[in-house]
């Protein structure tokens, strides 16, 4: 079990403007009349992605009365779930996954590159607000290893080398193309296939 | 090797587009409207044909799965729910599906919701895999364009709406129950069963949950035939699965082989063989963190399915190789796939709360040789006092990768652990604390 603490300096007030307001009601039709409360993670996520990626507890309360159901239902959900962050993070948060698969095909030189271009410690973020790290579980593309998050998009087949690259990029405010590294558009053996030639020659 | 006409995922490279119009090439959409017209019993024996077992780590027979859905619709509605929340370590399998695949998904998800009736289904994807997400929701928004799904789906006379619901981060609403909760809008804490999902489930209502990839062959087995699915493989393990080989290989990859396969097949040939070669080769995870470790010895022989994993003591879960070679320290791998699964617990079991904390720091100690005399033995009670004492499998889950760990390698925990009988130095080695206090992130 992860432990999450809210941040101590929170926003007097948040509401949502009107396009996440559209935004919310549209995911409120995917479920049934009445059964709302399900919409709560995706407004969380809404709420997260309006106010600089993280939630802040006036967001929780404005999607209970969003939702009509009570605040600490909502407070619930946003602490269980690792992906809502409840204190500022860098406008390229990055996440390095370190589960074995990736740690055994050397994550701990990607955490290296990390602790040298951002910061010493994980979860800090630099006096200019631009970037913060961390080491989060398995991200799912083991095939890729080893491999990390920025924002929404999966750098993958990384070294430490390739992941300076990347973080030189961020630290200048830059979006680094994502995907692999060595040139992998799918999960297919590199210069080793053997299946589907046909196909891969048509 | 299997044949590549029996390949089931023509586009696991995507090699050839993941629209519709090139998923209607491959044959995906073509005759749906005649196979739904065969009738749901038809599907469903067709399905108890081929002896497909469910692709999502526990291997249970889909078509009786379908077959415990109400046959009548009665007040309450009944419910689709797709599987997506795929973090099993060592496991990318479903993500392939959800961008290269999309249209076999929609479609299975078409005649599974014919089968069992329901008119809505919920496609639950992880919230990592936003933007894998984005490609299955352009991929539905072409189908209901075309007709495919929506009021009378692909002239089926069956009314289907697909929603997508994204996750948060959290390994166990892949467990169905806490999935269900996740989808309710709760914290994804499992539910007791029984009562079943598929008579109490998504708002109390009779529900079906199948994984990615299980739903993603129910078409083509339907237009081939359950003879042709059941001839792959062999008796109760039939049929093709995608393997997902991570680790010290030379081409890690994803590829898809007939069932019962040899594991020794499967690195060597498809994955460029163990990273310095086979007798570097320490050990092999067969089917994602959660299942025992296999020592070399074993490997040479090893066939991967479900009852011959079994029979190792063993799983084919999920059917994520892991493959780990002599340059690693075993012991570290298995303390990190324990603090995976401390991290990962969800709190409403004691046992599992505080056991899965408990193995991980005596692993570490173990790892750097600081463990004290009797804690081998008691990281194996450990274990012994989670597994089938929790609600969900997360116990076994996470209790299993140690055991095997004892089984096989317990004579390098043991030469790294000196055991000296008097405990010299104080080692300040807490012992039942709150783990959030060890946390590093507390």
């Amino acid at each position: 079990m992860s432990l999450k603490r809210p941040a101590k300096d929170q926003p007097e007030n948040f509401e949502f403007n009107s396009s996440s307001v559209e935004l919310a009601n549209n995911i409120i039709t995917k479920y049934p009349k009445g059964k709302q409360q399900s919409a709560v993670m995706a407004l969380l996520y809404i709420a997260q992605k309006q106010n600089n990626n993280w939630i802040p507890l006036a967001a929780m309360k404005y999607i209970a009365k969003f939702l009509d159901m009570p605040y600490i239902k909502v407070y619930e959900v946003a602490t269980f779930y690792s992906m809502y962050n409840l204190s500022p993070v860098g406008k390229y948060f990055v996440q390095v996954c370190t589960t074995t698969p990736c740690m055994i095909r050397g994550a701990n030189k990607l955490v290296e590159a990390c602790k040298e271009k951002i910061s010493k410690n994980e979860s800090e973020l630099l006096h200019d607000k631009n970037c913060s790290w961390m080491e989060v579980e398995c991200l799912g593309a083991c095939v890729n290893a080893p491999m990390m998050q920025i924002n929404d998009e999966y750098f993958e087949d990384l070294d430490k080398e390739t992941t300076l690259r990347i973080l030189d990029k961020i630290l200048n405010d830059e979006m680094p193309k994502p995907g692999s590294y060595r040139g992998r558009t799918s999960n297919e053996p590199e210069n080793n296939r053997k299946t589907l030639m046909d196909l891969k020659n048509a | 090797m299997l044949k590549d006409q029996d390949r089931i995922f023509q586009n696991l490279y995507n090699d050839l587009g993941s629209d519709v119009i090139s998923s209607q090439k491959r044959g995906d959409w073509v005759n749906t409207k005649e196979l739904t017209n065969k009738g749901r019993d038809w599907i469903i024996n067709e399905i108890k044909d081929s002896q497909l077992r469910g692709r999502g780590g526990a291997g249970f027979p889909t078509g009786l799965k379908w077959s415990f859905a109400p046959k009548e619709v009665n007040s309450r509605p009944h419910y689709l729910v797709i599987n997506a929340d795929e973090s099993e370590p060592g496991t990318c399998k479903d993500r392939d599906i959800l961008r290269f695949e999309p249209h076999k998904l929609i479609e299975g998800c078409l005649i599974a919701s014919y089968a069992v009736q329901a008119h809505v289904c919920y496609i639950y994807i992880r919230g990592e895999y936003f933007i894998d997400g984005q490609k299955l929701q352009a991929a539905i928004d072409e189908a209901y364009e075309k007709k495919l799904i929506g009021k009378n789906a692909a002239g089926t006379g069956w009314d289907l709406d697909i929603y997508i619901h994204y996750g948060a981060g959290a390994y166990i609403c892949g467990e169905e129950t806490a999935l269900l909760e996740s989808i309710e809008g709760n914290k994804g804490q499992p539910r007791l069963k029984p009562p079943f999902p598929a008579l109490i489930g998504l708002y109390g209502c009779p529900t079906i949950i199948n994984n990615v990839e299980t739903i993603a062959v129910v078409p083509t087995i339907l237009r081939r035939g359950g003879k042709w699915f059941a001839s792959l493989g062999r008796e109760k393990n039939t049929g093709t699965k995608i393997f997902c080989i991570s680790g010290n290989v030379n081409n890690p990859c994803n590829v898809e082989e007939e069932m019962n396969i040899p594991l020794k097949e499967l690195i060597e040939v498809h994955a460029g063989g163990v990273i310095g070669g086979w007798d570097n080769l320490q050990a092999v995870i067969p089917g994602g963190s959660s299942m025992p470790l296999i020592p070399k010895e074993k490997c040479e022989t090893l066939t991967m399915d479900f009852d011959s994993l079994v029979a190792e003591k063993s799983g084919l879960g999920t059917a994520g190789v892991v493959v780990i070679n002599k340059d690693q320290d075993i012991i570290k791998c298995m303390a990190r796939i324990a603090r995976f699964y401390k991290h990962e617990s969800c709190g409403q079991c004691t046992p599992c709360r505080e056991g899965s904390g408990w193995m991980w720091r005596m692993l570490e100690r173990m790892a750097k040789g600081e463990a004290t005399k009797d804690e081998v033995d008691m990281l194996g009670d450990v274990t012994t006092q989670i597994a089938g004492h929790t609600i969900c499998a997360f116990g076994e889950g996470s209790s299993w990768p140690v055991q095997g760990l004892l089984r096989h390698f317990k004579k390098e925990i043991k030469e790294r652990n000196k055991f000296d009988p008097i405990v010299k130095e104080n080692k300040n080695i807490p012992y039942l604390v709150d783990q959030h206090l060890l946390d590093k992130n507390a």
